[in-house]
């Protein structure tokens, strides 16, 4: 039997809300799957496009980046950077075959554990349909 | 600003009557000097040079087919830390867009610069250049431009570069004054348009009288466009293809030995020091041996796509088509066609026209609070 194809997600997660979320849903006990690979940074601002890039190149299947909500970010704006950067990289990626569905932008603030979870299980279902990243076995120069 | 001026001719060809006017222009008390394309006295090689002395402009050549490096970047040379004086430069269109860019980037100034612009015919690659210079026995820039403004090929041997035939922009828009080649009848002296107020002041103060707007240009000028557009998306959807796979891509840059020329002929490539030559990227021995265990090989050196990729998404907003990528590739790499087809597409996802105008500040410097919300969230 093959056995079934499990994705591995990297998401860079703001420490003020969506990292917050994600402790949140923890100690509720709240299950989501494991597939996922959090990275802490101070606010998605700071998400580097070599960051994802990278990523991607080694063989994640997606990249989930996840922040405060428009005019929570504690850093006033950090968030608002973060999108016109994901935008443009969507654009760019999505030449060389990396689907736009494999980078993921979401706000998810500091009280929202349910949402986070919901989010991981919901994106993990979502690659999962679209299939693995075909870098994690092609000749990356 | 649309005034039309005219020169009339001195007689001898064409790049005599532009080196005239140019020596009126540098000898203006407002003008310390002139970049302007020079034929070097030692060998054929035409480059930017910053004249100084008018009588040197006899050896300057802004019709000939060599674009050695981007001017723009000179002009940050000149300006960057503030210049104390006002200079002209005699640019390309994709030299004045480069500028602007530059300018908006605040790694050069404007204030200082009176821009001639030059109706861009194109130009060869370097290595073509040469084969071009052996097949007529040395330069011949009055010959080249006949030849395309007749619609004729200007070499039997060499093509002018991919960058040239696909670009829809051979006006230059951005100049102070523009120096008309397009839709112009050789024999009819020099057609000069003041696009700013700056500039009419420069053609008033040498002399030269009004004139009708030449009649053929603007139809010539847009089914110049038209063509060139044309072949321009038939370049991007050639490109698009060859390089939907990150495989694929490999196999596009395949040739690429990480010597970063690309970036250092690059206009828009304007970091002091990029990090792909820091310790960021100098990695610890044993990192090279684990990627290689995991995929059983690993060329070297590294990296390569990871350069690129991340160059487009650094530079490919402010990318304007000038070629100088792949006119720096030791290894014949069609860089140009890759980056421009991809910064054709970041500027489109922000309504943005690298070197359009100086007022549209760069994408990736701004932000807004409501935009882009399509591409939040997992339903996007």
């Amino acid at each position: 039997m093959e056995e079934e194809f499990e994705p591995t997600i990297i998401a860079f997660v703001c420490n003020w809300c969506t990292y917050t979320a994600a402790d949140l849903a923890g100690t509720s006990r709240l299950v989501y799957p494991p597939n996922v690979r959090l990275i802490r940074v101070m606010c998605t601002g700071m998400v580097d496009p070599k960051y994802i890039i990278k990523a991607f190149l080694e063989g994640a299947d997606a990249v989930l980046v996840s922040g405060c909500h428009p005019g929570d970010c504690h850093y006033i704006n950090g968030n608002l950077k973060a999108r016109r950067r994901m935008r443009l990289l969507k654009e760019v990626l999505s030449v060389f075959g990396i689907e736009p569905e494999r980078l993921r932008l979401t706000w998810i603030g500091a009280s929202d554990g349910i949402e986070f979870a919901d989010t991981i299980k919901e994106m993990v279902a979502q690659v999962k349909r679209i299939g693995p990243n075909a870098c994690k076995h092609q000749t990356v120069v | 600003m649309t005034d039309w001026y005219k020169i009339d001719r001195q007689g001898g060809d064409r790049l005599t009557d532009i080196r005239q006017f140019l020596k009126s222009v540098l000898g203006l008390e407002s003008v310390s000097a002139m970049l302007v394309p020079r034929q070097l006295p030692t060998k054929d090689a035409v480059m930017p040079s910053l004249v100084s002395r008018p009588v040197l402009l006899d050896d300057a050549d802004p019709l000939a087919p060599a674009f050695a490096v981007n001017s723009a970047k000179n002009i940050s040379q000149l300006t960057r830390k503030g210049l104390d004086a006002n200079i002209a430069a005699v640019l390309r269109p994709c030299e004045i867009r480069a500028h602007i860019e530059l300018v908006k980037l605040h790694q050069s100034a404007s204030e200082p610069v009176l821009i001639i612009g030059m109706d861009c015919l194109g130009a060869f690659s370097n290595r073509c250049y040469q084969a071009f210079l052996e097949e007529n026995e040395g330069p011949a820039s009055e010959a080249f431009c006949r030849a395309r403004l007749s619609g004729a090929e200007p070499s039997n041997t060499v093509e002018i570069s991919p960058a040239c035939r696909m670009c829809e922009q051979p006006i230059p828009e951005g100049a102070d004054i523009i120096l008309g080649l397009y839709g112009i009848s050789l024999d009819e002296g020099l057609f000069l348009q003041a696009r700013t107020e700056r500039g009419k002041e420069v053609l008033d103060n040498i002399g030269a009288r009004g004139a009708k707007a030449p009649e053929q240009r603007e139809q010539v000028v847009q089914s110049l466009i038209k063509e060139r557009t044309e072949k321009r998306d038939q370049v991007f959807e050639e490109t698009a293809a060859a390089v939907n796979t990150i495989e694929k891509l490999s196999e596009y840059l395949s040739g690429c030995v990480n010597c970063y020329n690309c970036r250092v002929a690059c206009p828009a490539c304007y970091c002091r020091e990029c990090v792909f030559t820091t310790d960021v990227f100098d990695h610890d021995p044993l990192q090279y041996l684990k990627w290689s265990e995991r995929k059983g090989a690993l060329k070297m050196p590294t990296d390569t796509i990871f350069y690129h990729i991340t160059r487009l998404v650094h530079m490919g907003t402010a990318c304007v088509g000038c070629g100088q990528c792949a006119n720096a590739c030791p290894n014949d790499i069609p860089l140009t066609q890759l980056f421009r087809m991809v910064a054709h597409r970041t500027q489109a996802a922000f309504d943005y026209q690298a070197g359009r105008s100086a007022d549209e500040p760069p994408p990736l410097t701004i932000f807004k609070e409501e935009e882009f919300d399509e591409i939040v969230g997992l339903g996007s």
